[in-house]
């Protein structure tokens, strides 16, 4: 099935190479978990939305991401249905849509987290940077190490702050001192975070306080400078100060990075993000420029959501 | 929102006229309260507390008492005899008619007024060559006299168990140089130390010369039998070994000829003084010097003294070999074999155990089979320990034992050097023992790794093992060496297994020493647990090594507590490393 905004014209870069790569059957790891997004998905409720209201203004921009016709089911649940669109290099794309909407799901998508579920299937395709992700013979390691991500909760490493920060160049097999060091200082200046803890690298990560520990894990994923940034609601376990400052820095990586974020607080997505895709029971309803999505959205599910009236 | 209709038509239900029915609320009773359940929880928390507590302070008590010096007691008996030792024991008991009808008239009248009762003394009475016993029960209706003679002497000896009596005189070469308890004491005590240090000397020269001479000429054996094996009988090579034999055994006999003069002028010398004694009875009695381990007038003994016996008997015990059929002396061997063994368990099983669990938690796929390897680990628990004893004399000792010999020590056939019970097969069939306990402790620890964590590291690129390698192996390192305090706590305190796998009553040599190859993993060693069983049921003077039965546990104790606390300062400073996780 394919998806077409209904006011616009097909993107001219992705129509012509859509296969629809049949997922691989994700074997692998371990526990199952379950999602709720299954219930979402009545009989019949799924034919009914429109397909996907996409402005104009995000053609315009170079993409780094491009997701084409993706669909994902839990075991038999669907959980994402037909999600096409296209992520701008070195801006800010905000995911929004009440909860059990696929958000997360679309993220985990991008750097093949789903793969350690074991009832996760995927169909359609997802290009980094033009290469795809899912198309046969990708290495997932070699992948992850081309994505940054970061988590709803701080999951610092049960080391000191240095190790933290160069973890993914350690895992690479990098053992010469200066470039952990010079890597450490970078990411951990570029994550606004060097000031506060350049005096105690060696102590325990986990006696950082929790803003902290979320910039450091900023810090770790852009180590190995990865070409997109994936942040899964990195504020919803922080206090407003954390998360302003949060906020502050994601202001400042953006041009250099590009990022991806989910995020449940509007206002976030709205100060945030230069773009802004609406996802509603695993569809991508509406994507556009931020501004737009917030002050004129073009479908009524959108500015029901937007301005507060369910989710 | 107005509220559900049904709440506002409720009322209407309720007819006319009659009033709603009450619902009847009873006061809170006791038991819903719980009330009577915090006391129950808390009176069997006080009872295990009770009960552990109470040991720990009995065995305390006992085995820490062994070492006082006791005053001697002498009792004279109504029939003339006359008992002299130290109070082991009293007890109250009911005599039988007959047994009063045959005492004289007036004990016997005393007796009736009590009813029968009466209480008597076990006192030990030394003196084994003598009497033919260690203790004896003392009637208190029988005795006439009691004292406590100045200068009673407790004598602990070589051999043959203590000597109580009084010094007469001492005597060297025959002649009698100090008559009298004073004059007799302080000449032995002049005396003591030197003859002491020549005991040890010739002991030393037995064990490190002779031993060392009987080791080569056994070498040599070997080589002749190894050469015969290989070459066959006959060959030059056998012929050529035989003659190294033979040279071998005329330069050693030279040697011992050399060191047996050395000892035989030792004993000479050590057999010139006598100590006479005189027991209660007024038999004399002459020891030499050398003989006597450690003498001291009981009753004459201030505070410094009693002290200062307590720490030299503590200080044999901790790092003296055992003597008198280990109801004496010291327990260093069995010391050093608990924690060797213990620690050569340790070493085997938590690896093992860590790279069983890590399969079975993070790479096997969670399904019926890993759930029944994981009930047969659990069940493994509960097998009793003398079957894996038997199951590792059979395979360890029998198989593997039997078959490094054929393939390493064939010339020492058929006798066996690893085919039969020793330290490493014991520490091997402990480790299979405590192997569950590691495995279920480092499977609840690697479960208890958050996913976040792992999470978090599979994001940055890293594949499941740097995962496992890097992140969930220290964050689950505090959990893991919880159960390798557990099987350590299990393994050294294990007694049966270890008696069929090489624990032995009285070990020649310790597993480690100074003769190369250091290591002898193959030998047999004495453990405190098995030296327990030994005091406490193996012993012919069990009365006597009572005491020691106390000792060696609280010693025991002791050891454990001190490993799990080695183990907990490291488990301490593992956590130390993760503190702060709040999620």
């Amino acid at each position: 099935m394919q998806t077409r905004s209904s006011s616009s014209a097909p993107p001219p870069d992705t129509t012509s190479s859509r296969p629809s790569i049949p997922g691989p059957p994700i074997a692998g790891a371990t526990h199952g978990r379950r999602i709720a997004a299954r219930t979402l998905f009545a009989a019949g409720q799924t034919a009914e939305l429109p397909p996907t209201t996409v402005h104009e203004a995000v053609r315009r921009e170079a993409p780094v991401l491009e997701i084409e016709d993706l669909h994902l089911w839990y075991g038999d649940a669907p959980a994402l249905h037909s999600i096409t669109m296209a992520c701008a290099k070195g801006k800010v794309t905000a995911l929004i849509g009440p909860s059990g909407c696929g958000k997360s799901t679309l993220l985990r998508c991008v750097n093949r987290m789903n793969d350690l579920i074991d009832s996760v299937r995927i169909e359609g395709g997802m290009r980094l940077n033009g290469q795809s992700i899912y198309g046969p013979g990708v290495d997932v390691i070699e992948l992850r190490k081309r994505v940054g991500m970061v988590f709803q909760k701080p999951n610092p490493f049960p080391m000191s702050v240095f190790e933290n920060v160069v973890y993914p160049l350690r895992i690479d097999g990098e053992r010469r001192r200066a470039v952990l060091e010079e890597a450490c200082e970078r990411s951990l200046r570029a994550a606004g975070l060097w000031d506060e803890v350049k005096d105690r690298l060696p102590s325990s990560a986990l006696s950082l306080s929790g803003g902290q520990q979320q910039r450091l894990c900023i810090a770790r994923a852009i180590a190995a400078e990865p070409e997109v940034l994936l942040l899964d609601e990195p504020c919803s376990a922080l206090d407003p100060i954390a998360t302003e400052r949060i906020e502050q820095l994601i202001d400042e990586l953006k041009g250099t990075y590009s990022i991806l974020i989910v995020t449940h607080n509007m206002q976030q997505a709205s100060r945030t993000s230069d773009y802004t895709a609406f996802l509603y029971l695993g569809r991508l309803v509406e994507y556009g420029p931020t501004e737009a999505i917030f002050l004129q959205p073009r479908r009524p599910e959108t500015e029901n959501y937007v301005t507060g009236r369910f989710g | 929102m107005s509220p559900p209709a049904v709440l506002r038509a409720a009322p209407a239900t309720v007819p006319a006229g009659r009033r709603p029915p009450r619902i009847h609320r009873r006061r809170t009773s006791l038991f819903a309260r719980g009330e009577p359940f915090v006391w129950l929880a808390g009176g069997a928390l006080v009872l295990a507390a009770g009960m552990i507590a109470g040991l720990l302070l009995l065995v305390l008590y006992r085995g820490g008492a062994t070492f006082w010096p006791r005053p001697l007691d002498e009792f004279r008996l109504l029939d003339g005899s006359v008992v002299l030792g130290e109070v082991a024991a009293r007890e109250s008991h009911r005599l039988a008619a007959h047994e009063i009808e045959s005492l004289a008239p007036a004990v016997r009248a005393r007796l009736r007024e009590a009813r029968g009762e009466s209480s008597r003394t076990l006192v030990r009475t030394g003196n084994f060559e003598l009497t033919d016993t260690h203790f004896r029960w003392v009637e208190d209706h029988l005795v006439a006299a009691h004292d406590r003679p100045e200068w009673a002497l407790t004598v602990e000896r070589m051999a043959w168990g203590r000597f109580y009596g009084t010094p007469r005189a001492y005597r060297v070469d025959g002649e009698t140089v100090a008559v009298g308890p004073a004059a007799a004491w302080s000449a032995f005590a002049a005396d003591h130390g030197g003859a002491l240090a020549r005991g040890r000397e010739r002991r030393r020269l037995e064990k490190d010369g002779l031993g060392r001479l009987n080791q080569e000429i056994e070498a040599c054996r070997l080589a002749v039998r190894a050469a015969e094996l290989e070459h066959g009988p006959g060959s030059s090579e056998h012929a050529r070994a035989q003659g190294e034999l033979a040279d071998k055994e005329r330069d050693v006999e030279r040697q011992a000829a050399a060191i047996r003069a050395r000892i035989a002028a030792l004993e000479a010398e050590n057999a010139r003084c006598e100590l006479v004694l005189s027991t209660a009875d007024g038999e004399e009695k002459a020891l030499p010097p050398a003989e006597i381990v450690r003498a001291y007038p009981a009753n004459r003994l201030d505070l410094a003294g009693k002290l200062s016996i307590y720490a030299s008997r503590g200080w044999e015990y901790l790092t003296a070999a055992p003597r008198e059929a280990n109801s004496e002396g010291g327990v260093f061997p069995a010391i050093f074999g608990t924690v060797a063994m213990t620690f050569l368990m340790s070493v085997v099983v938590v690896p093992f155990g860590v790279l069983a669990a890590l399969y079975l938690r993070e790479y096997a796929r969670q399904g019926i089979v890993v759930s029944l390897v994981r009930i047969a680990v659990n069940n493994l628990a509960g097998v009793p320990s003398i079957v894996f004893g038997v199951f590792g004399l059979g395979l360890f000792c029998y198989i593997v034992g039997a078959s490094i010999d054929q393939l390493l020590f064939a010339a020492n056939l058929p006798n066996p050097t690893y085919g039969k019970g020793g330290i490493l097969w014991a520490s091997l069939t402990l480790a299979l023992l405590t192997l569950p306990v590691v495995i279920v402790a480092t499977e609840e620890a690697l479960a208890a790794v958050p996913s976040s964590m792992r999470e978090g590291s599979y994001a940055c690129g890293a594949t499941k093992w740097q995962a496992i390698r890097r992140i969930v192996l220290p964050r689950a390192a505090p959990g893991i060496m919880a159960g390798a305090i557990l099987a350590i706590a299990r393994g050294a305190g294990e007694v049966a297994p270890l008696m069929v796998v090489g624990a032995v009553k009285l070990a020649p040599a310790l597993p480690i020493d100074g003769r190369a190859p250091f290591l002898h993993p193959e030998r047999s060693f004495m453990h405190l647990g098995f030296h327990i069983y030994d005091l406490g049921f193996q012993s012919q003077n069990s009365e006597a090594a009572k005491p020691m039965v106390y000792t060696t546990t609280l010693l025991l104790i002791a050891i454990v507590v001190l490993l799990n606390l080695a183990a907990i300062r490291v488990r301490a400073r593992l956590r130390r490393k993760f503190h702060g996780v709040a999620f």
